[in-house]
């Protein structure tokens, strides 16, 4: 193993996470201003012009309080709750493919950090390790809110995991790979074959179920359920204060961010673009380019996290699990077996 | 089309975790030093709706919530079962198709026993 792969993929590393953290913090203000516009409001507008310094008051005021372990609580788990939390969220990006190769010179960089070729069973794992730190935190804290809101959590993410996992081998079906990069090169450009290249187009139910499960799995309305403040006070981390309590916002926005790029890469095309192949540009404009769409299609997902969060109301417990058991995994054992007597048939003939 | 991975491959993951372990070691104590700390018995006992704590908060739980953890293994399995099949599947045809069929309908029997035993009924 050469050093220039070690520097050339503890950089790439370095830039992702730093990337992560400044969308996770930049959705912060993003989620207050949407849900300004959508209520006929402004949102925050004090802090520098159209209030951009906010989320660096909100972190600078969540680094400075007092950090409060309750007396009965067990600290060492109390503290492990909201590492395990950041941790698990900011390691899920390691293999999404940010944007084709770029040759600089006579050396070809990836822009992916592991490209492996069981991705979407990595993802799949980080998303199952998430449920232990809101889990951990809430039997830590040994506060009633906060056990009901991380036994309601543990639940949840679970019953939507299998949906989660049987929509995505519909996805498998068509793709035939595991791997997060074959699957966005299979989707080149916009159209071929004389049909959409991208997933969405041959998937779209499979789609619409990793939608909802990924809402369920990220604890976001209508599925906030964990944290719902009108019953359990603030859910999991009610006795959580300071940059702990800011590790858990944190957490869920990285995980919002993963799961957005995770869905633009398996359903939209990842780094593809429309008349990417007929522009005539070098293959470096087109990776950059290709790595801008691939932003793009992230913040709308993120757009459309939010939108979401302040046009739903939240889910009643009985009916949540009701779409999960009930609804979601019915209809997506349904969907691979569409998807599999169609992608039979079409062989055959 | 089959790419290998090799184990070199998975190494830049243990990058990503050191640097996110980094980032949350520095982060968490740094704010554990510069925080104030004026400590108070009652800033110290667990919230609950602002009156005195009543009993431990570890007590039991609904039992819905372990069935459903029991029966979220099962299914799980089974979905991870199918991810072989699923890559693979063009290759082994019509007849890999009706064999997965057969294995998928046993699931949904477990599914309809479940389902009637009203194991995940929580409308009570």
């Amino acid at each position: 193993m050469e050093l220039t792969f070690v520097i050339e993929k503890v950089v790439l590393v370095s830039v992702i996470f730093l990337i992560t953290l400044g969308i996770a913090a930049y959705s912060t203000l993003a989620e207050r201003k949407i849900a300004g516009y959508i209520q006929g409001r402004v949102g925050p507008h004090r802090a520098g012009p159209f209030g951009v310094f906010q989320p660096l008051a909100d972190g600078g005021k969540m680094f400075f309080k007092e950090e409060i372990i309750p007396s009965q609580s067990n600290p060492f788990l109390f503290i492990a709750a909201p590492c395990l939390a950041l941790l698990t969220a900011s390691i899920g990006s390691a293999v999404i493919p940010w944007g084709q190769d770029v040759t600089i010179g006579d050396r070809v960089i990836q822009l992916q950090v592991a490209n492996i070729n069981v991705g979407i069973l990595y993802i799949f794992g980080v998303v199952s390790l998430g449920v232990y730190g809101i889990m951990i935190a809430g039997w830590s804290s040994n506060n009633k809110y906060s056990l009901m809101g991380s036994v309601r959590a543990a639940s949840q993410n679970i019953s939507y995991e299998i949906a989660m996992g049987l929509s995505l081998i519909a996805l498998l079906m068509v793709t035939q790979t595991l791997s997060l990069r074959e699957i966005a090169e299979q989707q080149n450009g916009f159209w071929q074959n004389g049909w959409f290249s991208w997933n969405f187009f041959c998937q779209p139910i499979g789609f619409l179920i990793f939608l909802v499960c990924s809402f369920a799995e990220c604890n976001r309305t209508p599925f906030d359920l964990p944290e719902s403040e009108n019953e359990l006070v603030a859910g999991y981390h009610t006795e959580y204060s300071g940059f702990k309590l800011g590790a858990f916002l944190f957490s869920e926005y990285i995980n919002m961010f993963v799961s957005s790029a995770v869905m633009s890469t398996l359903y939209f095309g990842g780094y593809n673009f429309p008349f990417m192949n007929d522009l005539g540009l070098s293959a470096n404009i087109i990776a950059v380019l290709g790595v801008l769409f691939l932003f793009a299609k992230i913040f709308f997902f993120i757009f459309f996290f939010m939108w979401i969060r302040w046009t739903v109301p939240r889910f009643r417990y009985d009916q949540l699990m009701n779409l999960g058991w009930k609804v979601l995994i019915p209809l997506s054992i349904a969907n691979i077996v569409v998807t599999g007597i169609w992608i039979t048939v079409k062989d055959l003939l | 089309m089959e790419v290998q991975s090799l184990p070199v491959d998975y190494l830049p993951i243990l990058f990503q975790m050191l640097v996110a372990l980094g980032f949350v070691v520095l982060t968490m104590t740094i704010t554990h030093l510069i925080g104030p700390k004026r400590k108070t018995a009652d800033k110290l006992s667990p919230f609950e709706a602002g009156i005195e704590v009543v009993g431990n908060a570890r007590t039991p739980v609904s039992i819905k919530y372990f069935l459903v953890a029991i029966l979220f293994v099962l299914f799980d399995i089974e979905v991870i079962f199918m991810y072989p099949w699923a890559v693979n599947f063009r290759e082994f045809g019509v007849e890999g198709l009706i064999e997965m069929f057969i294995f998928m309908a046993t699931l949904l029997l477990g599914y309809i026993y479940v389902i009637k035993k009203k194991a995940i009924e929580w409308g009570d």
